[in-house]
């Protein structure tokens, strides 16, 4: 026999971006807890909205299995002394299995005599076992808890009511005072409680009472009320998912409406309307046909047709006041030159410890002319570079960014075209903020790309030198997400850097442009090199590259990401190959041939010392290959593997640890040349050969 | 809403109101503060084990907000209603919306939501977790349950809601500027305070003297440090409240950077730590006069 299960947990309003991963786990921590009390059962529905969190367990067995069952102990000389009394193992056997010594019998096995008992157990009752749903309540984490009245206990928000229900009847779990029982809310405004007859009762009981309990039936609602209007209206939306899940997650019965706003107010930039329309009071903004924004929102209320004109008006008079509030702001900052912004960076603090806003740009012009430099960049690019430099945290001390701290970049980006400065520029401005997550969206232009690793780059360095250096579980000011921004986008960009090279010179360029102490060692430089290496690994990794792979190029000399993504490029697309072993162990070997003989010397060979051809063959081999562009990664490989036969060739002939030391330490050096090269792969002997 | 409150019958129904739910009503304390959660009877009540309810109406000073009167919403000094209710009654979030209730306001005709604000105060090390209430799309009121004061955790759990009075109230009469509202007998907002709106804005953002406010901050400092060496912890909270003032004037001119921001945030935070402290202290010293008669209350309940 089963029956399904209900158990709703009732709350105040819970925060929106809470629901969903709180039934999830509700259902998880659920399904763990019949599995340990060996409780069978079938699927498990879930229910959410923001007052209730709740489990509909379908085909619970009614019982635990009965258990009957014969258990062998130990032998019978342990289990009873000379005297044939019960020994503390005997004892200790049978209490194990729930019996006394009493219970015991003796049974030959293979010849000895040994200890048995019978278990007999009848599994215990469904409704039983559920009395310890409190415990599922009691173990589940949230990101913020509270506690309230006088009660110790934390949750989510403050617990109300519970209904535990199997079949038809109530298993009084009970959690603070509250005992659970039949009795659900529905609608707060809207609906009445409501007693429910049994567990399946419940989405229909609950709907009469303008409850949509199932998350993504609400969600289905919503959508086709928005698309019945947009289609009505001939307009266009784009239907945000993290919006579209938050407002299902902050109502319990949806009725979606559209609202307007007077048409002046469009003159304000697309992104300051929609950040009022979305971010302050999750409306969805609305488009035309063209794709251009347009003066209408579409915003979801909890409740139904009723006085709906009510709910219209007033929120249109809060749309406005804040849209007054956003025109204001944009007015007065365009009556100052960005210059008036730029000057007052002075006063901004980056960091305590490091200096103010201004310092940090200027330090961000160095480093990003040299990087320039490096990358190519010609005069006029270098130009709007020198001039987004100057100005790009300027929008920080607008009113508009003070109002909207979400629109740093992109306010700057308008109020730069406003002010006449060139596109490039202002993109850069904006787009310095990217990647605004760690697969976020890269700059798209030159420009922001370089300005954005450039201050990325003197957020790093100061920070080393500032000794706030990021620990594996605290890096409050995310500068992994910098680094790895850093590489992605030199990258995108097919840009080559050294940060063995780069980092000294640019650590001694920022020198005396901050307060704060800059990384002032070789050690301190290295440190910095191996952070953004490991963010070069993170890359290789969210790309999935085989471990291996990536363990072996990042074991190699090379600081430039470009060279180590080309490497884990050829190794990974040759992995597979069948000369790959034979490649790979014949590179390996010499390598080991080079640790054991220890051998440090130049690579430079002396051909009369030799008296094979294949020394011949192989020296001649290795010189075409040491002209090959050290960054032609491809053209390598192919190089090994036509180096492989050459190499065998060498060691059948040859005896390279020969007696000769002379003649041992230029076979020695021939290897060495090999292995040099190897190393711009990386450190092979890391790969899995199979 | 054909009866549309004026601003001291909203205040009278609000009071009626939570004097029914066993709340004393108090009058506004007597030093400015930038809110009502400031208030002594907020404050210093939500530490310590004795219960507590009062509400109160308190007018809230913010320099930085100050628009010379010509902004229709934003205000030097703007007026909250406060209730504190200690320990949190369970039926607290029924109690606010049969507030609105009484106010006029029926919820099925309107979009009453409970949208998730945790609420903190850093400057007072506070935190609490609840919510900003929205009536069709707009928030009213903040909805708090304290879970830190003072930096001490607060046991039993206070309970606070502060209405946006002039929010509100605009809501109410339908008008789009404050300065429109009626105060009561005919008398609009604009009669009382359009003046001293301009005056304050003038003087915090022009005519406030940086040196001699940076004096008072440390004069108000010191002088309640050594207040709270000699528990005196009343007098120290005024002093603590004059020098949160202070530094919001500080702040209105633009005269703090953001590095000595945080220090003076933290010079504050230190007092009111301190003070939440001796308050317990001297509390506990007179044996938790107010846990005594809930205890007797009860008792006599009981009986």
């Amino acid at each position: 026999m089963t029956k399904d299960y209900l158990f709703e947990i009732g709350v105040e309003e819970m925060p929106a971006h809470v629901v969903t991963r709180s039934v999830k786990q509700l259902a998880s921590r659920t399904k763990k807890f019949l599995e340990e009390n060996g409780l069978t059962f079938g699927e498990i529905d879930t229910y959410s909205t923001p007052r209730r969190l709740t489990v509909l367990v379908h085909d619970l067995a009614e019982k635990q299995a009965d258990i009957d069952e014969i258990k062998k102990g130990p032998a019978k000389r342990i289990a009873q002394d000379e005297n044939g009394n019960w020994t503390k193992a005997a004892e200790g056997f049978a209490r194990g299995q729930g019996l006394t010594a009493d219970d015991i019998y003796f049974e030959d096995f293979k010849g000895t005599q040994y200890a048995y008992v019978h278990v007999q157990k009848s599994g215990t009752l469904a409704k039983d076992i559920l009395l310890g749903m409190d415990q599922v309540v009691k173990a589940m984490t949230f990101p913020t808890k509270m506690r309230w009245s006088h009660y110790d206990f934390e949750f989510i928000r403050p617990l109300h009511w519970l209904v535990s229900l199997l079949g038809s009847e109530i298993v009084p779990v009970k959690i603070l005072d509250i005992t659970a029982g039949r009795k659900t809310q529905g609608h707060r405004f809207l609906g009445d409680s409501v007693v429910l007859a049994s567990a399946d009762d419940y989405e229909t009981a609950l709907k009469r009472q303008f409850v949509i309990a199932d998350a993504a039936e609400r969600k289905a609602m919503i959508k086709k009320q928005i698309a019945n209007l947009v289609e009505q209206h001939h307009w266009q939306v784009k239907l945000d998912p993290s919006l579209l899940e938050e407002v299902t997650n902050l109502v319990e019965y949806p009725t979606v409406f559209a609202g307007s706003f007077d048409k002046q107010y469009l003159q304000i930039p697309d992104e300051v309307l929609i950040t009022s329309m979305k971010d302050n009071q999750r409306y969805f903004e609305v488009y035309d046909q063209d794709g251009n924004l347009i003066n209408h929102f579409i915003a979801v209320r909890n409740g139904n047709e009723q006085y709906l004109n009510n709910v219209i008006a007033g929120n249109e008079k809060v749309l406005v006041a804040r849209l007054d509030d956003a025109q204001f702001f944009f007015d007065e900052d365009k009556k100052y030159p960005l210059q008036h912004f730029v000057d007052r960076l002075q006063n901004v603090s980056f960091h305590d410890k490091i200096g103010s806003m201004a310092e940090k740009m200027l330090r961000t012009k160095i480093i990003g002319d040299w990087l320039g430099k490096q990358f190519g960049f010609n005069a006029e690019t270098m130009q709007d570079f020198d001039r987004a430099a100057d100005l790009y945290k300027f929008d920080l001390v607008t009113a508009m960014v003070g109002e909207f701290a979400e629109l740093q970049g992109v306010m700057g980006m308008h109020y730069a075209r406003l002010a006449g400065e060139k596109e490039d520029v202002a993109l850069a401005i904006k787009e310095h903020y990217l990647p605004s997550s760690a697969e976020g969206d890269l700059p798209a232009t030159k420009v922001g790309a370089l300005l954005s690793i450039a201050d990325k780059l003197d957020t790093i360095i100061t920070f080393f030198g500032a000794g706030m250096i990021p620990s594996s579980s605290n890096d409050p000011y995310a500068l992994r997400r910098s680094a790895y921004g850093i590489v992605r986008i030199l990258l995108a960009q097919n840009w080559s850097l050294d940060f063995s090279e780069a980092l000294p010179t640019l650590v001694s360029a920022v020198a005396g442009k901050t307060p704060a102490k800059l990384p002032k060692d070789k050690d301190s430089e290295q440190e910095i090199a191996d952070f953004i290496r490991g963010r070069v690994k993170q890359y290789l990794q969210t790309r999935d590259y085989q471990y291996d792979v990536i363990d072996a190029v990042l074991a190699s000399s090379q600081q430039d990401p470009q060279h180590i993504l080309q490497a884990a490029k050829v190794l990974q697309d040759h992995h597979d190959d069948a000369d790959f072993k034979p490649v790979v162990e014949s590179l390996t070997r010499i390598n080991n041939i080079l640790a054991k003989g220890k051998f440090t010397g130049s690579t430079a060979v002396d051909a009369k010392l030799f008296s094979d051809e294949s020394e011949q063959a192989l020296a001649d081999a290795v010189n075409q290959l040491q002209k090959l562009d050290a960054t032609d990664l491809d053209q390598l490989y192919a190089g090994f593997v036509a180096l492989q036969p050459v190499i065998d060739r060498y060691f059948k002939a040859n005896m390279i640890m020969d007696k000769d030391l002379e003649v041992r330490h230029n076979r020695l050096a021939q290897l060495a040349a090999v292995s040099e090269l190897a190393d711009r792969m990386g450190d092979l002997s890391k790969l899995v050969i199979k | 809403m054909s009866d549309k409150l004026n601003i001291q019958n909203m205040i009278f129904t609000l009071e009626k109101f939570w004097a029914s739910k066993g709340c004393m009503v108090m009058p506004s304390y007597d030093v400015e503060k930038g809110a009502g959660t400031m208030s002594p009877y907020t404050f210093l009540r939500a530490v310590g084990p004795e219960p507590w309810a009062a509400c109160y109406m308190e007018p809230s000073r913010r320099p930085a907000d100050g628009r010379y009167g010509e902004n229709p919403n934003r205000l030097y000094q703007h007026h909250q209603f406060q209730v504190v209710i200690k320990p949190s009654p369970l039926d607290v979030q029924q109690y606010y919306l049969d507030s609105l209730e009484a106010l006029g306001i029926k919820p099925l005709e309107h979009d009453i939501r409970f949208v998730e604000d945790n609420w903190e105060n850093p400057s007072m090390g506070c935190a609490g977790v609840g919510w900003e209430v929205w009536l069709d799309g707009m928030e009213v009121s903040q909805f708090t349950y304290f879970q830190v004061v003072g930096e001490l955790d607060v046991k039993p759990v206070m309970s606070e809601i502060t209405y946006g009075v002039e929010r509100l109230a605009s809501y109410i009469q339908d008008v789009n500027s404050v300065f429109d509202l009626e105060w009561g007998h005919g008398v609009l907002y604009r009669d009382i305070f359009k003046e001293p709106e301009y005056e304050h804005s003038k003087y915090a953002f022009e005519e406030s003297n940086q040196e001699q406010l940076l004096a008072f901050f440390d004069i108000y400092e010191k002088t309640a440090k050594r207040l709270l060496g000699m528990n005196l912890v009343h007098p120290a909270y005024d002093y603590i409240l004059k020098c949160s003032h202070t530094f919001n004037l500080l702040d209105a001119r633009g005269a703090v950077s953001v590095t000595e921001r945080a220090g003076y945030l933290a010079r504050i935070r230190n007092l009111a730590h301190e003070v939440a402290s001796s308050f317990v202290e001297e509390r506990e010293k007179r044996g938790f006069p107010l846990l005594k008669s809930a205890e007797l209350k009860a008792g006599a309940d009981n009986d």
